[in-house]
């Protein structure tokens, strides 16, 4: 295209092939300055400060005192191996991964399952309603929670006594402030929730008009229709999920009043680093830290991507 | 189209028989019901936080209160106050009197629907007698809320914070965004998948180097580490773009350079003005997380009450008035007004660029 409009005489069609040509020529700068401000933004946020942290983390660095930083070794990370409250952190991380993944997971789907319905009427309506928590301030919305939650005075508590069940004190238990948390991050399968949505909606709809031929019920139509085609938004979710429960702290943090309590149980991985970088000031063994959470999610997603070729249904336009 | 995609013999369903769209409206009604009954059990908090930011504090602690915002109903008469009991009646209904007088075993009451009855005696223990509650709302908690918390300060730094970055967040996001949709360069693929692979970097790892370097710069306890980062442009706000400038017809950019339009006229005069849904749902999108953000203001503005967003704030306030509910709930709907009400002004637009954005990640 541009090679032709060389050969046209300069008088015929002067500036449009001229302007073009430059343009074609100056297309790799052009677009390297626009897309410049990702490359800088990339070298001065992440690059440098993931080796700075990599260099941090086998220092015994501490911000009061930063001239008296000193080259430790892997001490850090041998401190790891003996550090019983990390070792309490990341039990009370994976456990609360386990339940709260699968748990937001399968609220999310069956949400958006429930307004895709032909059969629901104001779908738009209750869609609206379900986001709606994602736009309160988690700190608000956690300070509900925990008025909802509160042993004497919360509705929950007074729901469970009026159909004679013993409500717990959520917040004060060590064992009940997992589910309570768990509970909480229902509040949060907004986004989840649109995502499984929209790929609800691209299911063709001959498939379950097939498989309804074929003879198949809802639950084997979901089975083998619904699942397998939207796979690739249930892995994104998946993947999304992990990582933002490995990296819980607003509602852990406003729970616990920053302390974790009660007796640790709310010390997620996440706090415990807060509290080592900005509490004791023991940056050196927090930048460890960091690199351990990052190596963890790291392997996660790796473990989840490899695994996903044998349960996520790659379709024709992907 | 959807006519063509059923099956030969089940004709739709509003052409059917009768009974065949009664029985429609009959599932539709369970299942819109079944729906209406799961999505106020799942917004109940809201509940519970509008009704308890309207009570008086004592209410909470009573055992017999109301779960919406009530007080203990008073009846003047002859210029007492007379406190009103829920008195049951022989015939087993319950009516609402003044108590005047108890005694032991019987009182004398005042009915306050009809004063001029006079005193009416009652044979039981006014003892075991409880309160009549009646509907009042208690206004207080909002102001004195609002003053103790120093609302009007946070308000303005969260704007402050919030609206610098989003600035920045959307002009980096539409420049960098432009330049991966319409502009071959060696390594553009591999810059591509580069950024997004940030998407999975947990912030803690650059956490500690950059607050040393900020810390050095002078910029802890200052605004500049929560706006700075933002206008170099963030993975999910350019991708959202790129796929919406995507859709965009070169033609157009085509027909605007014969024109003799340059890059940058292109994207004002073409790009932008195309992509209007895809900018305002990026612009919410980032406005309501740097409205929402709490980490990076409790790091960087430790210390530095005058400030702190809202959320940081809000925060501090539920530590320190852990005991008084009502406060803190008033707080929590102040917090949360802004940006409830702008999602329901700009719902179809946030609805769709975050459906739009989130399939294709």
């Amino acid at each position: 295209m541009t090679t032709t409009s060389a050969a046209v005489p300069i008088a015929a069609e002067p500036r449009p092939t001229g302007r073009w040509r430059a343009f074609r020529e100056r297309e790799s700068v052009t677009g390297l300055l626009f897309v410049s401000p990702f490359i800088v933004g990339f070298i001065l946020f992440s690059a440098i400060p993931m080796l700075a942290s990599l260099v941090l983390s086998l220092t015994d660095f501490d911000p009061r005192e930063p001239d008296e930083i000193h080259f430790i070794g892997l001490t850090n990370y041998q401190q790891m191996l003996s550090d019983p409250v990390l070792h309490e952190s990341l039990g009370v991380t994976l456990r609360f991964a386990l339940l709260v993944v699968p748990l937001t997971l399968a609220a999310a789907l069956g949400v958006a399952m429930l307004v895709n319905s032909r059969l629901l009427a104001g779908r738009h309506v209750f869609r609206t309603l379900f986001y709606m928590p994602m736009q309160i301030p988690l700190v608000a919305s956690t300070i509900v929670w925990i008025g909802v939650l509160h042993a004497t005075t919360g509705w929950l508590n007074y729901a469970l006594e009026g159909v004679g069940l013993p409500g717990p004190n959520w917040l004060q238990s060590t064992f009940w402030v997992g589910p309570a948390l768990g509970l909480m991050g229902l509040w949060g399968i907004g986004n989840m929730m649109l995502i499984f949505l929209a790929g609800l909606q691209s299911v063709p709809t001959e498939l379950y008009d097939a498989a309804k031929v074929d003879g198949a019920g809802p639950w084997a139509s979901f089975r083998h229709v619904t699942l397998p085609m939207i796979s690739p938004v249930l892995f994104y979710n998946l993947v999304i999920a992990l990582i933002a429960a490995f990296q819980y702290f607003t509602q852990a943090y406003v729970v616990s009043n920053g302390r974790g309590d009660p007796d640790r149980a709310t010390l997620f991985f996440n706090l415990n680093l807060y509290r080592e970088a900005f509490g004791f000031f023991h940056m050196g063994y927090a930048s460890a830290l960091a690199w351990l959470l990052f190596v963890i999610v790291l392997g996660l997603t790796v473990v989840l991507f490899k695994t996903a070729g044998s349960w996520v249904f790659a379709g024709g336009e992907r | 189209m959807t006519a063509v995609a059923r099956p030969i013999g089940r004709p739709p369903a509003a052409a059917g028989p009768l009974h065949r769209r009664m029985r429609r409206f009959a599932v539709m009604s369970a299942v819109t019901l079944v729906a209406a009954t799961i999505v106020s059990a799942f917004l109940m908090p809201l509940g519970y936080m509008v009704a308890t930011a309207f009570k008086d504090p004592s209410q909470l602690t009573a055992i017999d209160a109301p779960l919406y915002p009530a007080a203990p109903e008073v009846f003047e008469y002859q210029g007492k106050e007379l406190k009103v009991y829920d008195v049951p009646q022989p015939d087993g209904s319950i009516k609402a009197w003044a108590l005047l007088q108890p005694h032991r075993e019987d009182a004398i009451f005042i009915d306050p629907a009809n004063p001029e009855a006079g005193e009416i005696t009652w044979i039981g223990r006014p003892r075991t007698l409880t309160q009549h509650w009646g509907f009042s709302l208690k206004v207080d908690n909002f102001t004195t809320a609002w003053e103790t918390i120093d609302f009007p300060r946070l308000f303005l730094n969260t704007f402050g914070i919030a609206g610098l970055s989003t600035l920045g967040a959307v002009l980096s996001g539409i420049c960098v965004a432009y330049g991966f949709s319409r502009f071959r360069f060696p390594g553009r693929n591999g810059l591509f998948i580069l950024m997004l692979a940030t998407i999975i970097l947990p912030f803690q790892v650059t956490l500690i180097p950059s607050y040393a370097v900020y810390l050095a710069l002078g910029w802890v306890g200052t605004w500049w580490p929560l706006i700075i980062p933002h206008f170099f442009a963030n993975a999910y706000n350019v991708f959202l773009l790129r796929q919406y400038f995507l859709t965009i017809p070169r033609e157009l950019d085509e027909a605007a350079m014969i024109d003799g339009a340059g890059p940058f006229r292109i994207l004002r005069s073409v790009i932008v003005p195309q992509a209007v849904p895809a900018i305002i749902a990026v612009t919410l999108f980032h406005f309501f997380w740097a409205w929402n953000e709490y980490f990076l203001p409790l790091v960087y503005l430790q210390g530095k009450p005058d400030l702190q967003p809202l959320a940081v704030g809000l925060a501090r306030f539920n530590a320190l008035y852990e005991q008084q509910p009502t406060l803190i709930q008033a707080a929590a709907i102040m917090a949360m007004a802004l940006p409830v009400v702008l999602f329901f002004l700009a719902q179809r637009a946030f609805m769709r660029g975050v459906v739009f954005g989130g399939v294709e990640k």
